[in-house]
């Protein structure tokens, strides 16, 4: 098993009463205080290079624009300041949005930048990014999934074949595609997928042209075991065994002595997330186009429905999006669940909405002490099933 | 109720919705972004003195959505194509909102076959400083209540909403994703329109509510402003759908318009 600790960079000092509506879009810059954020961004660092110290296998940073729930947009900037001050780590960045950006070679350059200063550290995520963003940066939703399949492809071309090649597409074009400097890693880095789950992004990731990790973000539970399954599902029809190191599960974690203690300590700022930070009305998270019309009312029936209400966090720990409790319970729940779904990476986030330094750090390190040693062993490469 | 018919037919392989009803001069009516569900009592009150066509465009109603649908301009050119296949000529060309963009659209690339333009509560230009409301932030109520001025009629459009089908909720999210896919950015204008409007020489009536939260008054200004000779009629106490609300005045507008040529 590879463990990752995962930072969304929250503005973790927001005044809850100030988000009604919601903590997106138009959630006022007013509310953004830059003094508070330069000792939250410094923390925040501070903490990922600490997976770092203690063992962890990758430390993840994320792009979101315009919201307190994440002071990320430019996730490359933070990921090239981590690449200096740690020496273990992969650096994964999860991701960076396609299809917001007009040219798509800026990503391919900053990944191969990163990729080149840490000697090959660098874990590539592609996302299209969340409903909301295409509000925030005006990008036409109903192409999203077309460009961000363009722009994967202009990425890959960039990065593999020897330049200059030209590149023409509906969206993008190019007449000499000639990165300077190309990816440290051959081919190229390994790309994660962070996923929710939609049938079309798990038959393209396991394809076996790509054999991307599908990483499983925020999801109940029964969400993230069919979606592994069905991934791994995949793989077979594909002709291929689907290896652990292809499945990845993200999600809130947190560790205490007991239980008890854990969910104590960890209650008020796991519902400050989900119900404060999280908060967006269906049409800021769902622009027309953005998903297909029978996914848009699917999501409308399933996930639209949950998030109406309060979620406590015996409902969130209920269904398998947060896993909070002792070393012992933490570890036993993932083997569990890793046994079901046979995933090989756990990406945590370890520090949530408002929790902070203190017991983050706490938490990250009993995670580190006492539970990563006992999950160690599974989830790893099976060499007969590569066969 | 005048009679009037239903039908599907192809437009260079695109299967096309068409409502038509009523006698007299042709006039094609081009709906906004809400679609045209029913022949509706504008419709109807058009058709006493109009023949009037009033296709849902492609990605709308019961219309195919092709392919090759990106933009407006398509839309536009399609709608030129459209002309021609159902042989209209001396057109009276009516748009509203989206409709009313599209209209100005066909009109800036041809206007052989149209005899006059009125647009109602139009899309298509952009007046810096003076923000459009963001329809695709409103959830169904509030766009309801921003629609109109008199909130007793927005209130009834939500109870309306309640009974609908599963049918006319799939139409309604067809009609939601291609108004998106058409207007996301530049948001419900084509910067480039306006530079071309002054080549709209048929009489042109700009038909706009004076409580339109959509595109403010001063859109119709805009438009005005760019198209020689044309006349701005501002109706007192009416939202953005003034055909609905406030028909009497709509038809006025319409019949003054048409009546100059």
């Amino acid at each position: 098993m590879r463990f990752s600790f995962f930072h969304l960079m929250p503005y973790g000092v927001v005044d809850l009463d100030a988000i009604e509506h919601t903590a997106w879009i138009n959630f006022s810059n007013s509310n953004y205080d830059p003094k508070e954020g330069h000792k939250l961004y410094n923390r925040y660092l501070d903490e990922l290079e600490y997976a770092d110290e203690l063992g962890f296998d990758g430390i993840c940073v994320n792009e979101h624009h315009q919201t307190a729930y994440g002071i990320m947009p430019q996730p490359s900037v933070l990921a090239g300041a981590l690449s200096r001050r740690t020496k273990n780590a992969k650096i994964c960045v999860l991701g960076r949005a396609l299809p917001l950006t007009e040219n798509p070679l800026s990503i391919a350059e900053e990944y191969a930048m990163i990729d080149n200063v840490t000697g090959g550290r660098l874990i590539a995520g592609f996302v299209r990014g969340i409903g909301c963003e295409y509000h925030s940066y005006m990008v036409n939703p109903s192409s999203s999934l077309a460009k961000f399949h363009e722009a994967h492809e202009l990425i890959m071309q960039a990065w593999t074949q020897p330049g200059p090649t030209s590149f023409e597409g509906k969206y993008y074009r190019f007449q000499y595609v000639n990165m300077w400097p190309r990816p440290y890693q051959e081919p190229h880095p390994p790309v994660w997928i962070p996923s929710q789950g939609s049938s079309e992004t798990k038959d393209w990731a396991s394809h076996p042209d790509r054999k991307y990790t599908m990483l499983m973000t925020f999801s109940p539970i029964a969400n993230v075991v069919r979606n592994m399954n069905a991934y791994s599902d995949k793989c077979d029809e594909y002709g291929y065994k689907c290896q652990p190191d292809q499945l990845g599960w993200a999600l809130p974690l947190y560790v205490a002595e007991t239980d008890e203690k854990a969910i104590n300590e960890a209650r008020p700022h796991i519902e400050n997330f989900f119900n404060k930070f999280v908060l967006a009305p269906t049409e800021y998270r769902m622009p027309p186009g953005y998903s297909s019309i029978n996914s848009y009312k699917m999501i409308m029936e399933n996930k639209m429905k949950f998030r109406e209400q309060y979620l406590t966090i015996e409902m969130l720990m209920e269904n398998g999006m947060f896993i909070c409790g002792s070393p012992s319970t933490v570890a036993e729940r993932l083997e569990g669940y890793q046994e079901q779904m046979g995933y090989g990476n756990l990406v945590i986030m370890g520090q949530f909405a408002t929790l902070d330094h203190e017991h983050t750090k706490k938490s990250m390190q009993m995670f580190a002490e006492e539970v990563m040693p006992r999950l160690r062993h599974i989830g790893e490469p099976n060499a007969a099933a590569a066969e | 109720m005048a009679g009037h018919k239903a039908e599907t037919i192809n437009v260079n392989g695109c299967a096309t919705e068409v409502r038509r009803g009523g006698s007299g001069a042709p006039l094609l009516f081009l709906h906004g972004a809400g679609g045209i569900s029913a022949w509706a009592p504008y419709l109807d009150a058009l058709a006493k003195r109009y023949d009037v066509i009033a296709p849902s465009h492609p990605g709308f109603g019961g219309s195919d959505d092709p392919e090759w649908l990106d933009n407006i301009s398509d839309m536009a050119f399609f709608y030129l194509d459209f002309m021609e296949e159902f042989g209209l000529e001396d057109v009276h060309l009516l748009g509203n909102s989206l409709g009313g963009w599209i209209a100005s659209e066909i009109a800036v690339r041809s206007t052989d076959r149209i005899k006059t333009l009125t647009l109602v509560s139009a899309a298509g230009v952009n007046v810096v400083g003076v923000p459009m409301g963001d329809i695709f932030l409103w959830s169904n109520e509030e766009a309801a209540r921003q629609m109109f001025f008199n909130q007793e009629m927005a209130e009834q459009r939500i109870a309306a909403a309640e009974g609908m089908t599963d049918e006319q909720k799939d139409v309604q999210l067809k009609n939601y994703f291609t108004t998106g896919k058409l207007s996301w950015n530049p948001r419900f204008h084509n910067p480039g329109l306006v530079k071309w409007l002054h080549r709209i020489k048929v009489p042109t009536m700009l038909l706009w509510g004076e409580n339109d939260n959509i595109f403010p008054p001063v859109y119709g200004e805009a438009y005005r402003d760019a198209i020689p000779g044309s006349e701005l009629w501002i109706i007192p106490e009416c939202g953005h759908l003034p055909h609905q609300e406030k028909l009497d005045e709509f038809l006025a507008g319409v019949d003054a318009n048409t009546s100059k040529n």
